[in-house]
């Protein structure tokens, strides 16, 4: 094949540009092995995906970080210098991510206009972190509110990545009392195709793998009842664990150092939220592959899940009242009829609680 | 935590984890059929099947090593190797940090990633081309 020496890194497709790099048409195939790995397809699929790689057009992404910790970034360029899935972020134009760029204050933003006007219509918007609607001034970029600059950007978005629980549910943020008033991406965008890609953080080849899936496919990947990817999402933690025999067996770690926990038995008593957890942690695991929580001997926390944050408690079990128990007994000795009207109550009851144990920190107490 | 610190953690192996180990060596065998039946290749993604720790190596070694041992350096390196089964291949991937990013067991006569690619044999012609070039015009001024 030859490489039209003229063409600029825009107009190439990925199979000119790795070529343009030394990169071989067989570490290309390789690749595309390991992505139908990380995206659970069918290995059948290689040269399909081969194929349509081949001849993708370099996107333009633009990536707006609002009320986050920048914890999804780390995840993504931390966890994956080096390796093959940094081909897909070589390839694509990375216009604005204010983090990672050299330029700053204008030069940025002048940045991201001159990206939204080459690029109307086209460009991928992968927002990180919530939107707060409490007060414009809880968050800002260059004197912009998230909120003016998350409307004004996904206007010319083909489409929108919500990476992260804060972006694609609220997240800590989120969390009760919400003191910014944060939202979500999908609360405030109606009109754009949003694919949302939960977990704190999520795992970086999910990221890279809904990206890959739009450049091979041209299309947002399938999605479930909350937008987010089946093809990473559609099982949970508890369906995919290997510590799953355990569980059917009624096998227990009941404390985190008895002889259940050193035989790797089921942490569903420790308080695992794999039964109401759909993520891809089970298979594609983290650092790389080497393990995920449950195999470090640690239970789900459920953080792809939407309020996670307020589910209750990290180490109660799901089947367990996440309320004190006393209390709830109270209320459900009110009668099965009174069930509905008894949760109401706990719930406000929680909200009030919380609002009240919410004690603003001091900088004496980040001295203590 | 000192590194002399033992952590006494104790996972059991073998089939009492997953029982995917045994399912898993038919689906390989039913595959065979397949391929001395009809000539068709399958794939099968070690990624996609829920196993626990040791479990990998369990099927590894039952398969073991045959007459074939082959090494890419295609971004990483990349290992394939024909187990004692001739016709059953484990391709393992590898990224720049010597980490495992995929591991397929192909039941074939010659996995894809061995073959020489067109578009690098076609490369590979240009450059040998050019090559030639240079020979000739070094021979020329020296001559």
């Amino acid at each position: 094949m030859t490489i039209n020496k003229d063409k600029s890194r825009f107009d190439m497709t990925l199979g000119e540009t790795l070529r343009s790099q030394g990169i071989s048409r067989r570490s290309f195939l390789k690749f595309c092995a390991a992505t139908a790995s990380m995206m659970a397809m069918s290995p059948a699929m290689i040269p399909k995906i081969a194929h349509a790689l081949e001849s993708a057009r370099r996107p333009s992404v633009i990536w707006l970080s609002f009320q986050e910790c920048t914890g999804c970034t780390e995840s993504l360029t931390r966890a994956h210098t080096a390796t093959i899935e940094s081909l897909i972020f070589d390839y694509i134009s990375l216009d604005y991510h204010h983090t990672l760029m050299a330029a700053s204050g204008h030069g940025a933003e002048d940045a991201r206009k001159a990206a939204m006007e080459e690029n109307f219509g086209k460009y991928l918007l992968v927002v990180d972190g919530s939107i707060p609607m409490g007060n414009p001034g809880y968050s800002t970029i260059a004197g912009i509110s998230n909120y003016d600059m998350l409307m004004e950007t996904a206007k010319g978005a083909a489409a929108i990545i919500a990476v992260g629980t804060c972006a694609t549910y609220g997240g800590i943020p989120h969390a009760n009392p919400n003191p910014t008033g944060a939202v979500s991406v999908g609360e405030l965008i109606k009109d754009k195709p949003i694919i949302n890609v939960p977990g704190c953080p999520p795992i970086p080849v999910v990221i890279t793998g809904v990206l890959t899936h739009f450049l091979t496919f041209g299309t947002i990947p399938e999605l479930d009842h909350i937008g987010r990817p089946k093809v990473f999402y559609g099982q949970s933690i508890h369906d995919r664990c290997y510590r799953r025999p355990f569980y059917d067996k009624g096998l227990f770690a009941e404390t985190f150092d008895d002889e259940g926990a050193r035989k790797g038995w089921c942490l569903y008593k420790l308080g695992c939220k794999g039964p109401t957890t759909y993520n891809a942690c089970a298979t594609t695991k983290w650092n790389n592959g080497t393990s995920f929580p449950i195999e470090s001997g640690h239970p789900c926390l459920g953080c792809s899940e939407p309020d996670f944050w307020d589910g209750g408690g990290f180490y109660k079990a799901l089947s367990m009242p996440t309320e004190n128990i006393t209390k709830t007994a109270i209320y459900t000795a009110a009668g099965a009829v009174a069930a509905g009207v008894a949760l109401g109550a706990m719930n406000k009851s929680k909200k009030n609680s919380a609002t009240k144990a919410h004690n603003k920190t001091t900088i004496d107490d980040l001295e203590k | 935590m000192s590194s002399s610190t033992v952590v006494p953690f104790n996972i059991q192996n073998g089939d009492e984890m997953t029982q995917n180990v045994k399912p898993l060596l038919h689906e390989i065998k039913h595959a065979l059929d397949s391929l001395i039946e009809t000539g068709k290749s399958t794939i099968i993604d070690l990624r996609s099947i829920p196993l626990a720790p040791g479990e990998e190596d369990k099927i590894l070694n039952t398969l073991g090593q045959g007459e074939v041992k082959a090494q890419l350096n295609a971004l990483g390196l990349s290992e394939v190797n024909e187990t004692q089964y001739a016709g059953v291949w484990t391709v393992t991937h590898y990224n720049d940090e010597d980490q495992i990013i995929s591991r397929f067991i192909e039941v074939t006569t010659m996995p894809e990633i061995l073959c020489s690619q067109t578009e690098d044999i076609m490369a590979a012609y240009s450059r040998l081309a050019i090559t030639l070039d240079d020979i000739v015009e070094d021979n020329l001024e020296t001559n």
